[in-house]
């Protein structure tokens, strides 16, 4: 007598949501809408830290040589470089090289062909064995008698932190916000399919219905809005990404920006949504029909 | 068995007394009619049996359910051995008289195969074979009245619980009703009924409980309404 009537609650969920269907049409768009917004911003997040952690990657920066110094002069200096704690490896660049290197990157090389390489300086490229301290390896390094300048990605890389640090709490307001938005619209929905329904909900208790009973086709219907807002806000964050990515790739010609493949997106995306529709669906269609079930 | 114990009833919205001292027991298989003024406190009875409403104090035995200890998840199970039936009849309206027979069938979780025999049985007993497929608003209000019977009667409970069961209905289908009632009581079902109708319970020679401003002012067997005597 106590087995789960499974089917039950199903149908009566569906006939719950296509009996108001234009409410569950609204409820439905509307929860989306949140999605997308909260979505956008939690990939925009995501893509920033993408970017910040391929920039932290790059454990390389460049110490300029004083123009005064040879090029044996320079690489005498390698010594020192080398007993800093935190440089895994050194390499002296002659003017040479340099040059080479240079020409070499710009598509249109003639412009440089015969460009004498004493206006370039030497250099050591240096690799650190740990990023985080790269800030103290710099200023050590720029203490050795004789280099010059530093060139490192460091203020690009400050400038993304901060950019990263902001989106990242706008996302989450926005989920908070949204979560709770969306919370009254299946509220209302809901409410709305329990309307007119109290007779019917009075006589089940009459009769011995238990709550869970009551409750179930209730909390299917919710799941549904919640599903339903799901898989829609999935296609439409798709849709919105590939608009935005073109847009982006368009306007960079360099390759500055990376932008992580929807694809790599979609799996995350759609369990965050899946989940936030489902508790916000359970939740919402509980919370609301809890005052019919007091008789 | 309904068994009253010295049950107290004060409504804490409006701190109404409504029962000061009610007494009394119900053994299975009994036909009582409970009667009494407007307001005397018989709905509130009724409430209390069924869980709707909790006692202030005193103690209350229905079946082998006692509902000073009553756990509200406990009350369902209650409410499975009570038929109830009230004076407007309360049928789900987008529902056939078999559908709305069906519902309250579902509701318990019983299964395909005893909802299918047990519909045509009670359908039967109340006489309403012929209008299993009828909508409520296609029937009298007899007929009504009688689908809410056969609804209260479909899980087979052990007591029928009627609120002023004829209120709506002229004198001749009251009279059916009750016979039909009467039957139903013969084939083991205890019956508790409320009603205002002197004649009808003049008619029936049953048990009637009599109860004025929150006290039972009489109880005997073949019994006369006269409150008029109090
Ligand atoms: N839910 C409630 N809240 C507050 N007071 C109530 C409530 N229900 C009933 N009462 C009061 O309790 C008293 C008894 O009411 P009850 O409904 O039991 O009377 P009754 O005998 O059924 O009357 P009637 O014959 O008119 O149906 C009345 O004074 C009524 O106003
Ligand atoms: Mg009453």
């Amino acid at each position: 007598m106590r087995r789960f009537n499974f089917g039950y609650y199903i149908k009566e969920g569906f006939h719950g949501a296509g009996s108001h269907g234009f409410m569950t049409f609204a409820a439905i768009t509307i929860m989306a809408s949140c999605l997308v917004i909260m979505g956008s911003f939690v990939l925009l997040a995501m893509n920033l830290e993408h970017n910040l952690n391929a920039l932290m990657a790059e454990n390389e920066f460049l110490a300029y040589v004083d123009d005064s110094y040879t090029d044996e002069e320079g690489a005498q200096l390698g010594a020192q470089i080398g007993a800093i704690e935190n440089v895994a490896s050194y390499r002296y660049i002659t003017r040479e090289e340099a040059l080479a290197d240079y020409v070499g990157e710009v598509e249109d090389d003639s412009l440089y062909a015969d460009l004498p390489a004493s206006v370039l300086r030497g250099r050591f490229s240096i690799q650190v064995t740990d990023i985080s301290q790269l800030p103290d390896t710099i200023s050590q390094v720029r203490a050795v008698e004789g280099i010059a300048k530093i060139s490192a990605a460091l203020d690009v890389a400050n400038g993304f932190v901060t950019l990263r640090n902001v989106t990242v709490v706008i996302a989450l307001i926005m989920v908070v916000v949204l979560v709770v938005v969306s919370f009254f619209i299946i509220s209302n929905a809901i409410k709305l399919a329990t309307s007119g329904r109290e007779g019917e909900i009075a006589i089940m208790k009459m009769v011995g219905a238990t709550n869970a009973f009551v409750r179930w086709p209730f909390v299917v219907e919710g799941i549904l809005l919640g599903l339903g807002s799901a898989i829609l806000a999935t296609l439409v964050q798709w849709g919105v990404y590939q608009l935005l990515m073109q847009a982006v790739n368009v306007y960079s010609h360099v390759q500055l920006i990376n932008i992580i493949h929807f694809e790599d997106l979609v799996l995350p995306l759609m369990v965050c949504f899946g989940s936030i529709g489902l508790i916000v669906g359970v939740l919402g269609s509980l919370i609301t029909i809890r005052k019919f079930l007091r008789v | 068995m309904i068994q009253f114990n010295h049950v107290k009833k004060i409504y804490e919205s409006n701190l109404t007394h409504a029962l000061h001292d009610i007494s009394f027991v119900i053994e299975d298989g009994e036909f009582v009619f409970l009667v009494g003024p407007s307001g005397s406190g018989k709905s509130t009875i009724i409430k209390l049996i069924t869980a709707e409403e909790r006692m202030t104090s005193g103690g209350i035995l229905v079946g082998d359910y006692d509902l000073a200890k009553l756990r509200k998840r406990k009350v369902p199970y209650l409410r499975r051995t009570l038929g109830i039936v009230f004076q407007d009849f309360r049928l789900i309206e987008n529902r056939t008289v078999r559908g709305n027979l069906e519902f309250a069938m579902r509701v318990v979780g019983s299964p395909n195969k005893v909802i299918k025999e047990r519909i045509p049985y009670v359908l039967d007993l109340v006489g309403l074979s012929e209008k299993a497929d009828c909508y409520p608003n296609e029937i009298s209000g007899g007929e009504q009245q009688r689908v809410a019977i056969a609804r209260a009667l479909v899980n087979n409970p052990k007591t029928i619980i009627a609120d002023e069961p004829t209120g709506n209905l002229d004198p001749e289908r009251s009279y059916e009703l009750m016979c039909l009632l009467e039957k139903i009581n013969q084939l083991g079902t205890t019956m508790l009924v409320v009603t205002h109708e002197r004649d009808l319970v003049n008619c029936f020679n049953k048990r009637v409980i009599s109860i004025d401003k929150g006290l039972v002012t009489s109880d005997m067997e073949n019994g006369l309404y006269d409150y008029e005597t109090i």
